[in-house]
């Protein structure tokens, strides 16, 4: 049988406000437990919610990203049930006009080609405090300073048909709301959460099968396996005879599998109304004009751009534009290099190489653009080869050299150009090697391209890799035919 | 001392006719005296208020003196005030030291108000009768066999017993007009979003609205000055100019339009009610004013309309008594639900275990239309009745209640009946609007109120109106037995 996965993702992504969504204690990471968490968050009789405007602005720039509708009467409601890291015993959240309306994101598969995801709706909402079970002797710990961050959370419509799709949204989503620098998308930190709705059916079938939702994923990589254990589950568990039910479950990454967490019958009627201490909010026609101004260019946009700027091929401009960190450190690369495609080549090959070999981001590597573009422009003016380069980059990433030319110049690393010091070269291979030179000779000149190989290999041997392999061609053409 | 109204007592401290101490004194004595009848304070800030009062003396002395300078006052412990137990009546927050002021507190505050304690009330403001106190019921002053009324009762018994010229109140569907009625003051509900509910704990925040009770308009007047006013805070506050409220007391009536809606003159009304009501209506027309007729259609609606609205916002309001971070907690919880579940059926009373299961029942799926949704649909037809009445007169009047104080246990195993005393003042809190009940009268001993409802933050008028009706007559000046 045939099965088709369906996914539906809830991103959840934390703004990055200085203050609190409605309140103004610090929303910073990492703090000593409750120690950024004032009378509001606390929850305390009387305390009453004051709406960020921040995260307004933050969650209408998303919306125009999506190229989404924006809602110009929003309306925050409360969402209530009972836990110990949700102060008030509601989470003050949006349902039925959301601030974001329908919208739509452009993926790009492996094999290159597009789909677009509707999503039904981001709306704004305050996350909840954590609640700690460690090391308090069989009791919980609450920690309320995550209390209150800003979250947008945003709805796919169940549009994915794979675990790579759902991966790849939820990678362009993280490009996205990085682009607008609204978030900083660390998912290692909870910045970026997501829940994933997978159910199964027969390809060709129109009605989609019982869902179930995977709680709390928090990896692109965790995302793509919980998927693929939930859909493979619910396609055992049918194909035995068995039945799909709706139900909330958790993914163990330690154990790689799902496992129920509560039914649809335990779940809760969280009795959505429409909060009495926050007004409607209003949005102006001007306030949207003004923030669509401030809107930076976007990850498609810059990959066409590169495209046609540079010229550049899809799948270069693709890597290049997923962060807007990668592409400004590109374009930066680029300006200095002089050349956008070795630039490219650069960035994408070398460097991104040897950040993932060392698991570092691109913001912590240890060569800059400029470096890496000062690189490029010694290659160009054949004052090194490709092979050298590699050396210089290897040096430059272990900081032994502020520059390229520094390490050329350190090293001794500088290409033989000379054209007397080459032929000097060239002939003493030619003189060494008479049995080559004679086969060379009776040769037709399909065989003789491929046998002018051995003398530049020799040649560069002698020279270290430092004779200019054009002109080292050039030469032994010249002589061998004599 | 017990019958002076504020303005006597910020004109003697003015004058210095007695200090802020002496009189502060002298209150602080009346409570110690005859509060155990009464029952109207749940906490008194002795110390606390004796050094406020010195604190305001000096002020004075140094030629500071605010508008409230060394002016006693209390206010209802609903209010947060900052080291001082704010417990809302409710065992849930008996251990609670509020570690911050709500806005009125500092407002009044910084208007030199010394705060003689806090007031009982009606448990998290849920009552028309003040019997649902985890402290205990509070007694009118006029007959203390009789309730104050509810849910600003013990505010309302301690200034009728002479024990604090004026407090703060808090009004969700009457509870600062309903026991000023029934104890013989002046209290005005002020428009929704004229006074900051900041750190007032909240029973149903689209309804909630805090005032002042004292004996007279002008009394209400000085205080409201001090009370209203933007709080950036507050979202649902108002960024309106606050109107000189005690200087436009001295209005001509003639020519005000004042609205008499049938439906609140209809079968169920006290006749001594009725007939001081009249009475009073016939001085208006003296001073000038005209009276007519209007209509106000869906009257019959407010009560049931106003029980699903505030049950609901209360039901959820009222979640954050959980137990874990504050508050009443059971002793040796099981497990969460248990810590939860006990911590609730333990520190709630009944009448409030009530509303919130009743607003819980509203708000579920699949009742949620129609009840929640509906209540919200008829409480814009009651503000369009107000908005269209307001389109033929300038201010509304009737009784404040259909009865005087009823009789201590007498409705409250009853609650729809107790829900029904409220029903002249329930569609002000749903339309909003600021409303005032002075007295005008007596039904046998007990005292009679009439409500006046104004437009959008049209409290100046109210007052004015009240006022002038205050100068040419005596009502607000009577004092309960045995406490003149």
């Amino acid at each position: 049988m045939q099965w088709e996965v369906v996914i539906g993702l809830e991103v959840h992504v934390q703004l990055t406000t200085k203050s609190k969504i409605f309140s103004g204690a610090s929303t910073a990471f990492g703090a000593t437990p409750n120690s950024q968490a004032c009378a509001v968050d606390l929850a305390l009789p009387g305390t009453l919610p004051v709406l960020n405007e921040q995260a307004v602005n933050d969650a209408i720039l998303f919306g125009l990203a999506i190229d989404a509708d924006i809602c110009r009467d929003s309306v925050f409601e409360r969402k209530n049930y009972f836990y110990p890291d949700l102060p008030k015993g509601y989470q003050t959240s949006q349902m039925d006009k959301p601030i974001v309306g329908h919208g739509v994101v452009e993926i790009r598969l492996e094999d290159g080609s597009t789909r677009n995801i509707r999503v039904h709706h981001a709306h704004l909402e305050e996350d909840a405090g954590k609640s700690l079970h460690e090391d308090f002797h069989g009791m919980s710990g609450i920690d309320l300073n995550r209390a209150g961050t800003p979250l947008i959370e945003i709805v796919s419509e169940p549009d994915l048909r794979s675990a790579e799709e759902a991966v790849a949204y939820l990678r362009k989503i993280h490009s996205i709301v990085t682009y607008l620098g609204i978030s900083d998308g660390d998912m290692s930190q909870g910045s970026m959460r997501c829940d994933a709705n997978v159910s199964v059916r027969l390809k060709g079938e129109e009605e989609y099968g019982t869902r179930a939702e995977i709680k709390n994923i928090n990896s692109f990589r965790f995302v793509e396996r919980a998927i693929k254990v939930e859909a493979q589950r619910q396609i055992d568990l049918i194909e035995d005879g068995g039945k799909v039910v709706q139900e909330t479950r958790l993914y163990d990454s330690d154990k790689n599998e799902t496992r129920s967490m509560r039914s649809k019958e335990e779940a809760n009627d969280y009795r959505y109304f429409p909060c009495p201490d926050l007004l409607p909010v209003h949005i102006e026609q001007s306030l949207i004009d003004s923030l669509q101004k401030q809107m930076p260019e976007l990850p498609d946009a810059k990959r066409q751009r590169f495209e046609t700027e540079y010229g550049l091929s899809t799948y270069d401009a693709s890597l290049l534009t997923a962060e807007r960190s990668i592409a400004d450190f590109f374009e930066a690369c680029s300006k200095v290099a002089g050349d956008a495609k070795l630039a490219a080549n650069w960035v994408n090959g070398e460097l991104s190489a040897a950040l993932n070999r060392e698991g570092k981001a691109l913001k912590d590597s240890p060569v800059s653009a400029e470096q890496l573009g000062g690189l490029i422009v010694r290659i160009r003016d054949n004052s090194i080869s490709g092979k050298i380069a590699k050396q210089v980059f290897e040096a430059l990433w272990n900081g032994d050299g502020q520059s390229a030319d520094e390490v050329i110049e350190a090293k001794g690393l500088k290409q033989v150009s000379d054209t007397g010091a080459l032929e000097a070269m060239v002939d003493e291979v030619i003189a060494a090697n008479p049995a080559q030179v004679e086969q060379y000779r009776a040769a037709d000149d399909g065989k003789r391209k491929k046998l002018i190989g051995f003398f530049v290999g020799q040649i560069m041997k002698a020279s270290k890799g430092q004779a200019n392999p054009g002109m080292v061609n050039q030469l032994l053409n010249k002589k061998l035919s004599d | 001392m017990p019958s002076h109204t504020v303005a006597d007592l910020l004109r003697g401290l003015a004058a210095g006719d007695f200090s802020s101490e002496e009189i502060t004194q002298q209150y602080l004595d009346a409570i110690a005296d005859r509060d155990g009848q009464i029952n109207s304070f749940i906490t008194v800030t002795r110390e606390q208020a004796l050094e406020q009062a010195r604190a305001a003396d000096n002020a004075r002395q140094r030629g500071n003196a605010g508008a409230l300078c060394g002016l006693p006052i209390a206010h209802k412990d609903i209010f947060c005030t900052e080291g001082v137990r704010t417990s809302c009546a409710s065992k849930m927050l008996d251990n609670f030291i509020a570690p911050y002021s709500a806005t009125v507190v500092n407002n009044m505050a910084s208007a030199g108000a010394v705060m003689l304690g806090k007031t009982n009330l009606d448990e998290f403001a849920m009552g028309s009768s003040n019997e649902t106190s985890y402290y205990g019921t509070v007694r009118n002053p006029w007959n203390t066999d009789r309730v104050p009324g509810g849910s600003s009762g013990g505010s309302a018994a301690a200034i009728a017993a002479g024990l604090a010229p004026a407090a703060t109140g808090t009004d969700t569907g009457g509870s600062i007009r309903q026991p000023a009625a029934l104890c013989g003051l002046t209290g005005l509900k002020p428009t929704y979003g004229r006074v900051s509910r900041y750190g007032m704990i909240a029973f149903a925040s689209s309804l909630d609205q805090a005032g002042p009770m004292a004996r007279s308009a002008e009394d209400c007047a000085l205080l409201l000055q001090s009370m209203a006013g933007f709080d950036e805070r507050d979202s649902t506050s108002m960024d309106v100019r606050v109107d000189d409220y005690a200087g436009a007391l001295d209005q001509d009536l003639r020519g005000l339009k004042i609205g008499l809606p049938k439906e609140y003159f209809s079968a169920g009304l006290d006749p001594a009610i009725g007939d001081a009501v009249h009475a009073a209506l016939e001085e208006y027309r003296k001073m000038g004013a005209e009276t007519v007729e209007i209509s106000l259609p869906h009257t019959e609606l407010a009560v049931p309309c106003y029980y699903v609205i505030a049950p609901a916002e209360a039901s959820t309001n009222l979640s954050r008594f959980d137990g874990v971070r504050y508050g009443y907690r059971c002793e040796n919880p099981a497990d969460l639900d248990d810590l939860y579940t006990r911590s609730r059926e333990e520190g709630f009373g009944e009448e409030v275990k009530r509303r919130i299961l009743v607003g819980t029942y509203a708000l579920s799926a699949g009742f949620y239309d129609a009840y929640y949704r509906k209540a919200q649909q008829i409480r814009r037809l009651i503000k369009q009745d107000f908005t269209d009445a307001f389109k033929q007169v300038d201010i509304i009047a009737g009784p404040t209640t259909p009865n005087p104080a009823f009789g201590i246990g007498e409705k409250v195993s009853d609650p729809v009946t107790m829900y029904l005393e409220d029903i002249y003042t329930i569609a002000v809190n749903l339309a909003g609007l600021p409303a005032l009940s002075m007295p005008v009268g007596f039904a046998g001993e007990l005292p009679a109120g009439m409500q006046l409802i104004g437009r959008d933050f049209d409290e100046g008028r109210l007052l004015a109106a009240a006022h002038q009706y205050q100068q040419r007559s005596d009502w607000h000046l009577r004092t309960a037995p045995d406490c003149a």
